[in-house]
């Protein structure tokens, strides 16, 4: 019995076997070695195989063997120690966010797995890539309560892509490959491979073949030309047509193209928060931000365009508000790689299925060269209006007490734009994704979907660790700090210059706001009685500062930006500010409030 | 919208946890799953499950889009009771003694068209195939004999269209 998978998956898996399709692997001077070896160094070679030379976890009992095969790879395959599993897999997403790669971790049985799941449900809701290892008891003691055994496979099935328990070691060097073409294919995902402690222990004759397809699964449709033609139409003949964009731009890498057909069109485009940096901030036409938070033109004007292409984005209900009066009125062309998208939230006049970055290659020549420079103004007013109500305050406050704007502003105006921003859940978050401006793709990183508190800190770990060359800045609430703050022995540990600036109102910011709005300002567990964040962090060996007053704040951003080193910037920010505009829930987008 | 009895059919790998991937698609939703059945298929290697859910066609489409987005789901179909041509069946204990006085247990059973499996002293066990009022009604006329135990399967469709399994898997295969 050498079957590498069990013997029903052989039809399947055997026919979709092309050895020459090498251009879908991250290929490293690296090469695995082959032949006979236990379960664990194949997990290792497999890994290595595939292109990955630095993973985060934590280890244990169940996953023992893998390190220990760990150790003879320093030097091709870096293991950065989390300080959690939850650090690791968050670290894990931010890698893969600011590389475009596949972000890997691992974790022990039982608590190990479970540690991960918050990070793998919040990859797969933002269609992070993640290859997720978990050891496993041994396979007799399966079902049995053992030591640290939790069924992690089933656990964790309604939030990966895929996954898989691997109980013989010659299933290891398949089950890999077949992890990583599914998390990195397609509309990307979590995948999580569970390895049994005796499959580690295990022999196997080691021989990597990349996976390249099966029958069940096609990652991308094939593109049928009449819904591209039918597209075009409705945008050649539109008069307010409407972009929104999200982040299949940036995993389908269709920056460029997209570009390219906005300018050919003039069409004003939006962006959902993970589409945020796909398109320069300052892009005449960038009219700015989507949702509950976004902007007063983008939301306000959904309502009135006629005709509204929604590109690599799926309509999630804090873009769109109340569906039954959301953009009523426009013919909606849905361009999406997940045919499970269309329809699902917003009905669609025309649905291309496809690959961005394919269908706007062929899309673009079939449009009228145009441009909608009234209609575009449209945005441009109301841009001025939302200005003058909302913005102009919270970027030059005259309060005493400083605003989460203006911190961001001042990181704006002192750096060259070329950061990449992480963000954690709440005001913080809305305040960086409004205020921020990119210049480069991938350089906004923040938990969407899932809206995960504590994704911050480990997540900005690990795209430091993915882009050392780039700044990257943290920013992050004082709730959120402290729900992973544990990851800053991480970061001492590894000497990753992570700029981490807590923006401390000393409350859980966007619960009181709702609160305040909505609940009759009864403060139900929201005020937070913080610990002295000057003294935690400096005990990790980090430099700090804390400002809490305005005069102080441009010096102590200079003095972090120039840091060599990761750098930690408190600042005290007014405790009962609010993030607007706002749609409230249940209410329409053009009911967006500006107070 | 209205809801109507739909019967979902999922082809899959024929791998351990499938049935798991299917059905949490459905409970996730808080769908009720009125029966299901899993068997092979006509092409080795590919199960299938059979699921009826009484639920609005909109529902049904999104949940069948669902099941084909699982990594492992060949394909997923949804039909209406008129486009399949389905069945279940049923099995009855009954005391024998009970029903065998008086020669009813012969009347019902040829007035059902059913079949008497096994007869020992204490119980008989009647099988009737059909649809589920049909096996109902047979278990409404049997129960004041003392109805000892009773099962029905999930419902087995074979849909009406002719669009082979096969046929898909062909092109899936040459995608």
């Amino acid at each position: 019995m050498l079957e590498p998978f069990h013997v029903p998956l052989k039809g399947a898996l055997q026919m979709n076997f092309k050895m020459n399709k090498m251009e879908t692997l991250e290929v490293k001077n690296t090469i695995p070695k082959l032949g006979l070896m236990t379960g664990s160094q194949a997990v290792v070679q497999a890994l290595i195989a595939e292109g990955v030379d630095l993973m985060f976890g934590y280890p244990g009992g169940a996953i023992m063997p893998v390190y220990d095969a760990l150790y003879d790879v320093e030097e091709e395959l870096k293991h950065v120690l989390a300080r959690h599993e939850q650090g690791a897999v968050h670290a894990a997403q931010g890698y893969a966010r600011a590389t475009g790669k596949v972000g890997v971790c691992l974790a022990t049985s039982g608590p190990g797995a479970t540690n991960l799941i918050t990070g793998i449900a919040d990859a797969q809701i933002d269609s992070t890539p993640l290859v997720c290892i978990t050891g496993q008891v041994a396979s007799h003691l399966l079902g049995t309560d053992a030591f640290q055994e939790t069924d992690v496979v089933g656990i964790s099935m309604p939030v990966t892509k895929w996954n898989f328990q691997v109980t013989r070691a010659e299933e290891i060097p398949m089950a890999i490959a077949k992890a990583f073409y599914i998390a990195r294919s397609g509309k990307p995902g979590p995948v999580l491979v569970d390895i049994t402690k005796d499959a580690q222990f295990g022999e196997v004759d080691f021989n990597y073949i990349p996976f390249t397809g099966m029958r069940s699964y096609q990652p991308k449709p094939k593109l049928d030309l009449d819904p591209v033609k039918a597209a075009a139409n409705l945008i050649n003949s539109a008069k307010r047509p409407f972009i929104l964009f999200g982040q299949g731009i940036i995993l389908s890498k269709a920056e460029k193209e997209f570009k390219a057909f906005i300018e050919k069109t003039g069409i004003p485009s939006a962006w959902t928060i993970l589409g945020l940096s796909a398109l320069e901030s300052d892009h005449y036409l960038n009219v700015g931000m989507l949702g509950m938070h976004g902007n007063y033109a983008p939301n306000k004007l959904t309502n009135e365009c006629d005709v509204l292409i929604a590109v690599g984005m799926r309509f999630d209900d804090r873009i769109t508000g109340d569906l039954s009066r959301y953009a009523k009125q426009a013919k909606v062309i849905h361009i999406e790689i997940d045919p499970s998208e269309i329809d699902k939230n917003v009905k669609t006049e025309v649905a291309v299925l496809g690959d961005a970055k394919e269908v706007l290659t062929v899309l673009t020549p079939l449009v009228k060269k145009q441009n909608h420079d009234n209609w575009l103004s449209t945005f441009r007013d109301l841009e001025q209006t939302e200005y003058n109500e909302v913005m102009e305050d919270e970027l030059t406050p005259v309060t005493d007490a400083m605003t989460m704007g203006e911190v961001v502003n001042e990181i704006n105006l002192q750096s060259d734009q070329n950061n990449v921003i992480v963000t954690d859940v709440g005001q913080h978050q809305m305040m960086a994704c409004r205020y921020f401006k990119f210049k480069q793709s991938k350089s906004m990183i923040t938990s969407g979907g899932l809206g995960t508190m504590g994704f911050c800190l480990p997540a900005a770990l690990g795209a430091k660790m993915g882009q050392p060359n780039k700044e990257v800045i943290a920013v992050i609430g004082d709730g959120g700090f402290q729900m992973t703050l544990q990851e800053l022995g991480t970061i001492m540990q590894y000497k990753a210059a992570v700029k981490i600036v807590v923006l401390n109102n000393e409350f859980l910011g966007m619960v009181r706001q709702w609160q305040e709005m909505f609940f009759d300002k009864r403060y139900a567990a929201t005020t937070m009685i913080n610990p002295n964040f000057q003294a935690i962090v400096s005990g990790y060996g980090i430099k700090t500062k804390k400002v809490t007053e305005r005069n102080d704040l441009s010096e102590a951003v200079n003095e972090m930006l120039c840091s060599e080193e990761s750098y930690f910037l408190e600042v005290a920010v007014g405790k009962e500010n609010n993030v607007f505009p706002m749609v409230p829930t249940g209410a329409s987008v053009s009911e967006i409030r500006l107070s | 919208m209205g809801k109507n009895k739909y019967t979902i059919s999922v082809f899959t790998e024929d791998i351990v946890g499938m049935l798991n991937r299917v059905t949490i698609i459905f409970t996730r939703r808080k769908i009720n799953i009125e029966s299901i059945a899993a068997s092979e298929s006509e092409i080795a290697n590919i199960h299938r499950y059979t699921l009826v859910v009484n639920e609005s066609e909109e529902m049904v489409r999104k949940v069948v889009l669902q099941l084909e987005k699982q990594v492992e789901v060949v394909k997923a179909v949804f039909h209406l009771d008129s486009e399949v041509v389905y069945q279940e069946i049923a099995l009855y204990k009954v005391p024998t003694g009970v029903l065998v006085s008086g020669g009813e247990a012969e009347k019902i059973v040829r007035a059902h068209h059913a079949r008497v499996l096994s007869v020992e002293p204490a119980f008989t066990v009647i099988e009737k195939t059909g649809h589920k009022s049909e096996t109902q009604t047979l278990f409404n006329d049997l129960e004041p004999y003392g109805m000892l135990e009773f099962v029905r399967s999930g419902r087995v469709a074979i849909t009406k269209p002719m669009r082979t399994l096969k046929s898909v898997v062909e092109e899936l295969e040459n995608y």
